[in-house]
């Protein structure tokens, strides 16, 4: 398919592979982070990891929308189904994610809730449509990819006078989370986990372009290439790091020049601007509170918040004892540290957040990579 | 979630709606976020909108850009005899 496998051929792979070996200097320690899950995921199904160098590693960051989903944002659309009778619209990866009291949209679902997988919020609007007599909330997450349709719907359902439709807004923004783990103890003071570039997000670049990440590569000199999913560019934004590591720059490039420029898509951007406003501050799984991270809904289109049409109350709750998802999320641990990766906590039955999406770590490494940590015995007959 | 794929616009439609064809398959999008794409132009369709277009110029290049030097080391090898 064009633009897909032309980004997946193995004979430039070895090619990247080489210049990688070739550049990466033996006595240096080369630490990425990946923020995007869908870079994750390429690198877990692609096995990026065992091509690089063994000095260059890479660690997961929280760029997974479902991963970064809090306990009580579930609980909010879990509640509106079960207690308010609203048939709550969603993407199909937020139906999985563990809520409190061992439940999920699923099994809220299973309970009698009215909860249904759209494709699109304007697969919910339609459903609005159809169903007057219903309330209709959408439960709306995702990073700023995705806010621009959602923005889109809202918009409409006003132009429309839709009575009976409403946004749930969990959407969450790329740039301070980044920002937020720069600023983490972990990477800061203590050294444990050290940073020494970013890959940048592919797709939320297409809509807010790469000059939102200057000010961060200039601030905290940490360099950043925005890489689009496919292995190839990965593995060559890999290269670009260490390029700028050993010259010692720390600027932002961009590898993805085919989907991505400086300024983004301006059409969405304003679109999104016109409909949502910054939060003071919002509560992301494993990072916890982070300050002007997220969007909420502009006051001109408050008949179409739903928070402010039920009159919804935020109750931040404490993850699973056992799951490790909070350090996962922050670079601090890897999937097979957690006690129940791979035995309780699995795709078909995750007790964490990052078992869920196919991006999540713990989801990655259990489809792709779980099986190259099982040591090989072989018994030779005398 | 964030896994959207780049797909070939064959027709637009009223209402700020194009359909797209991927190996075979065809869907309608809202091509509302990208109201100067045209016909024939590759679409990165995410949750069922088009965010943003393909450059094939800015593709090609980046395909040729695939593990060459950079500058610097091409320059050193160079020097050398
Ligand atoms: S294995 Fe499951 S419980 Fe453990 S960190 Fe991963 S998602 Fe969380």
């Amino acid at each position: 398919m064009k633009y897909i496998d032309e980004f997946r051929d193995g004979a430039i792979a070895k090619k990247i592979q080489a210049r990688l070996h070739a550049e990466a200097q033996p006595a240096r320690q080369y630490s990425f982070m990946e923020f995007c899950g869908g870079h994750t995921h390429a690198i877990s199904r692609y096995g990026i990891g065992e091509l690089l160098p063994h000095n260059v590693r890479m660690i997961h960051g929280p760029g997974c929308p479902v991963c970064v989903l809090p306990i009580g944002r579930i609980d909010l659309a879990i509640q509106l189904a079960l207690e308010r009778g609203a048939i709550v619209c969603t993407y199909g990866d937020t139906m999985r994610v563990p809520a409190s009291g061992g439940l999920s949209l699923v099994r809220a679902k299973a309970r009698g809730g009215d909860i249904r997988m759209v494709y699109s919020g304007a697969d919910a609007l339609e459903i609005a449509r159809r169903e007057p007599g219903r309330e209709v909330v959408f439960f709306a997450i995702g990073f700023e990819t995705t806010t621009p349709p959602t923005a889109l719907t809202i918009r409409t359902a006003q132009q429309e006078g839709l009575k009976n439709f409403s946004v749930l807004c969990c959407h969450v923004l790329t740039p301070s989370a980044i920002t937020h783990i720069l600023e983490s103890p972990e990477v800061r003071q203590f050294g444990t986990v050290p940073i020494d570039g970013f890959v940048g997000p592919a797709h939320v670049s297409i809509v807010i372009g790469s000059a939102p990440y200057e000010h961060f590569a200039e601030e905290y000199r940490k360099p950043v290439v925005i890489a689009g999913f496919e292995p190839l560019d990965v593995m060559q934004a890999v290269l670009m790091l260490v390029r700028q590591v050993n010259e010692g720059r720390a600027e932002v490039e961009n590898e993805f020049t085919r989907a991505v420029n400086r300024d983004g898509n301006l059409h969405a951007q304003a679109l999104v601007s016109q409909v949502f406003e910054l939060r003071n501050s919002f509560e992301w799984r494993g990072l916890g509170e982070v300050p002007y991270s997220a969007l909420k809904i502009r006051p001109a289109f408050a008949e179409f918040d739903a928070e402010r049409r039920f009159g919804l109350g935020y109750q931040p709750v404490p993850d699973n004892k056992a799951c490790e998802c909070g350090a996962i999320l922050r670079g601090v641990k890897k999937p097979t540290d957690c006690k129940i990766f791979g035995t309780v906590c699995t795709p078909e039955n995750p007790v964490g957040s990052c078992m869920v999406s196919s991006e999540g770590a713990c989801a990655a490494h259990y489809s792709y990579g779980r099986f190259k940590d099982i040591a090989v015995k072989v018994e030779v007959a005398a | 979630m964030c896994l959207a794929i780049p797909t070939q616009l064959i027709e637009l439609r009223p209402g700020a709606l194009g359909l797209v064809e991927l190996g075979g398959i065809r869907k309608e999008i809202s091509v509302a976020l990208v109201p100067d794409a045209v016909v024939g132009d590759y679409v990165i369709v995410h949750v069922g909108h088009a965010i943003g277009r393909i450059d094939p110029e800015e593709a090609r290049r980046t395909l040729a850009m695939f593990g060459t030097l950079s500058e610097l080391a091409a320059a050193n090898e160079a020097a050398l005899p």
